[in-house]
């Protein structure tokens, strides 16, 4: 299950509306190993396409590099599908290369840039298999340090009575 | 001489989990030569055959120094004692 704050889910829906017809794409990252996606980072879609999303090379390693500094992982990778339903296409499945991470799918091809609803769906996809899985949207997530602010781990965590899950 | 070689996940299989590894060589053809005989499996990986012999795989990039292998020669770029390598698969789909 992939569990996501609905202030971040809204950032998602809101970027996949803003650049329809092109799909969007990002990654939110999170602890390592924590399975909490926490920061979105929106990615610039480098093939401009709306048929195809691609990271700019060096923007992917300076994504890499600022998460491993961070001791973060993308849990999230999120892109757009802009005229076809959010499942992952044959392309998706075989350039699916962080067997860890929830692939979000949003589909845009019912109301464009414009409000209402979007289809939002989250799959793994492992050695080219693909198994959705529910999305369970919480209200907000966990206090967290920020890591620019303060590079030092939170001394206090949080109970596990204070999480939402 | 040695060069850091940072792996991605998906290829941690064939490097025993290791997230770096070093490796030789005075190209990056040479090096990924060098990578294969300690970790078999992981030349097919990066490259492919094609028209013009083997090239790296589209959608795998590479990157030295910080510089992606595609701007500077690809799989003749060059490379030097201290070098640092990154392997990094393409985020990408349709």
């Amino acid at each position: 299950m992939l569990s996501i704050d609905q202030e971040t889910y809204d950032a998602i829906v809101a970027h996949a509306k803003r650049d329809h017809p092109d799909e969007a794409c990002g990654v939110v990252a999170g602890p390592a190993g924590s399975d909490r996606p926490e920061r979105m980072v929106e990615m610039v879609n480098a093939a401009g396409s709306p048929t195809f999303y691609e990271f700019d090379s060096l923007e992917l390693l300076a994504l890499y590099k600022d998460m491993d500094a961070r001791d973060e992982e993308p849990v999230v990778i999120y892109h757009s599908h802009t005229a076809t339903e959010a499942y992952p296409s044959r392309t998706d499945i075989g350039l699916a290369s962080e067997p860890n991470a929830h692939y979000v799918l949003v589909s845009t091809r019912e109301h464009g840039n414009n409000d209402g609803p979007v289809e939002f769906r989250s799959y793994r996809i492992q050695d080219g298999e693909v198994t959705e899985e529910e999305v369970a949207v919480v209200p907000a997530r966990d206090p967290q340090p920020d890591p620019q602010s303060d590079p030092e781990p939170d001394p206090e965590p949080v109970p596990e009575s204070a999480r939402r899950t | 001489m040695a060069i850091e070689v940072r792996i991605p996940t998906i290829l941690r299989t064939y490097t025993g989990g290791e997230k770096a590894v070093t490796a030789d060589g005075s190209s990056l053809s040479a090096l990924i030569d060098d990578l294969e005989a300690s970790h078999p499996g992981i030349k097919e990986r990066l490259v492919e055959d094609s028209d013009s012999g083997t090239d790296l795989r589209r959608f795998v990039n590479v990157y030295v120094n910080d510089e992606d292998v595609r701007f500077i020669g690809g799989l003749e770029a060059e490379l030097a004692d201290g070098d640092q390598v990154v392997v990094l698969p393409a985020v990408a789909g349709g």
